[in-house]
């Protein structure tokens, strides 16, 4: 175990700053672009949906 | 075991349902990976005798370069084979790519701004690997716009199929810009030449952060394909169809 | 934004991306990829004389000297063959220690002496707990007492 505490832990040897804004903003961008993914997701099924409808209304003409 | 038909797959209405099965999978490695390559990065690896603890960023740093160069390359050889071939598919999995790699460019760059400032004493200097690997992230991001620019798909492939593929003579350059011209960053740990210099936990972690990358760009490169396939297959049958059943 | 707006606003993202990464590789080209002299190169006079230039090499052991204000400092950077006296005056980064290897950034003055503005440390590829790094260094006196 590296660390006697969790206080330790964040300090990081005196490189809290730097390995934490690495690590968090790595992760962060992460979850940022599976956000993005799913946000794309979403809106391209509701067009997707809607040119369905529009199809079908045309087709019982 | 009989005969997988390839061909089968190569195209994107059964590419769709493939990919679709797999992401799962990629999506629980990922995170597996990352969970134990973080435990042995923090809790596992001893500190470093010349940096301290400063030097923990390695485990996001050098994953994220490595997947940078070689998304690239692999987004080249996808625009190769669709330039050569005229598959869509193939296309389709390059431009799916970009983004991720783009995203891991960036990650090498900042974290290694966030690991020179406390070691080296600078953010960033313009040596030749610092340079080489920005030119990279400006690369993935020319291949991007291009590739939303054109609004003719078979025209936009074309076009950002050269970017890729004059672009990779930059990924050598930056692998080797450490050796061929005197830089501020230091040499590889890990060669295919030589023993690694690196204690063996220090380097499990690495490893175990670098396939957990991996498993995070091939998940979430299906998951874009998928959308990729849909989008530029709407006015299909198969689409339809998939749509009245009910898209999962 | 018009689709039409958008693409134009595409085209222009592509085509400042592109100037810039080409005004990068002409400046990185120019002047950067020698990123840094060594001594020898700097007594060879191949380090330019009208620009400030970098030097690099291993801090010489027991050169390393502070004035009385903290600030200033002085100290020897080599490349085994030969040496530069350096004088900086600023905080230096956490890594520079004698025998390990420095960049620094400055000019020449009329003395020969290079004044740097600017010290940055430069780590080797090799990662190591201390306790092995110890040993090493242990191991290293003993060959040279034998």
């Amino acid at each position: 175990m590296n660390w006697g505490s969790f206080s330790a832990f964040l300090h990081m040897g005196g490189y809290g700053f730097y390995v934490w804004s690495s690590f968090g903003l790595s992760f962060a961008l992460f979850a940022l672009e599976l956000l993005f993914l799913s946000k794309r997701r979403r809106t391209l099924l509701k067009r997707l949906s809607q040119i369905q409808k529009m199809n079908a209304s045309r087709g019982s003409k | 075991m009989g005969k997988i038909n390839w061909y089968k797959y190569a195209s994107p209405a059964s590419f769709y349902g493939l990919a679709g099965k797999m992401i799962p999978g990629f999506a629980a490695l990922s995170i597996v990976f990352f969970v134990v390559g973080l435990y042995i990065g923090f809790f596992v690896a001893p500190t470093d005798a010349q940096q301290g603890e400063a030097y923990r960023i390695i485990f996001i740093h050098v994953p994220a370069a490595w997947m940078s160069m070689f998304i690239y390359i692999v987004m080249a050889v996808y625009s190769g084979i669709g330039l050569a071939f005229n598959t869509r598919l193939s296309a389709m999995m390059a431009q799916a790519l970009a983004p991720t790699g783009a995203l891991f460019a960036f990650i090498a760059l900042f974290t290694g701004s966030f690991w020179g400032k406390p070691m080296w004493g600078t953010w960033w200097v313009w040596d030749a690997r610092l340079t080489s690997q920005l030119i990279l992230f400006f690369l993935y991001v020319g291949y991007i716009s291009l590739q939303a620019a054109i609004d003719d798909p078979r025209r936009s492939d074309r076009a950002s199929a050269l970017i890729a593929l004059v672009g990779v003579i930059n990924v050598p350059i930056i692998y080797f810009s450490v050796k061929w011209w005197n830089t501020l960053h230091q040499g590889a740990s890990i060669s295919f030449t030589k023993a690694p210099t690196m204690a063996y936990t220090m380097l499990a972690g690495m490893l175990f952060m670098a396939i957990a990358c991996w498993m995070y760009t091939i998940a979430v490169a299906l998951y874009r394909v998928r959308l990729i396939i849909l989008e530029r297959e709407r006015h299909s049958i198969w689409v339809s169809e998939l749509l009245t059943e009910g898209l999962r | 934004m018009k689709p039409r707006h958008k693409k134009l606003a595409f085209i222009g993202a592509g085509v400042a991306g592109i100037a810039v990464i080409v005004a990068l590789v002409m400046n990185a080209f120019r002047s950067n990829l020698v990123f840094f002299f060594t001594p020898s190169q700097v007594i060879a006079r191949q380090a330019p004389v009208d620009r400030a230039f970098r030097i690099g090499g291993l801090v010489e052991k027991g050169s390393l000297k502070r004035e009385n204000d903290g600030l200033t400092v002085h100290f020897v950077v080599t490349d085994t063959k030969h040496d530069m006296n350096v004088t900086y005056k600023g905080i230096l980064p956490d890594l520079f220690k004698e025998g390990k290897g420095v960049v620094a950034q400055g000019r020449l003055n009329a003395d020969g002496q290079f004044v740097a503005d600017e010290v940055l440390a430069k780590h080797d590829e090799n990662y190591m707990p201390p306790e092995v790094a110890n040993e090493l260094k242990a191991a290293k006196a003993d060959k040279t007492k034998l």
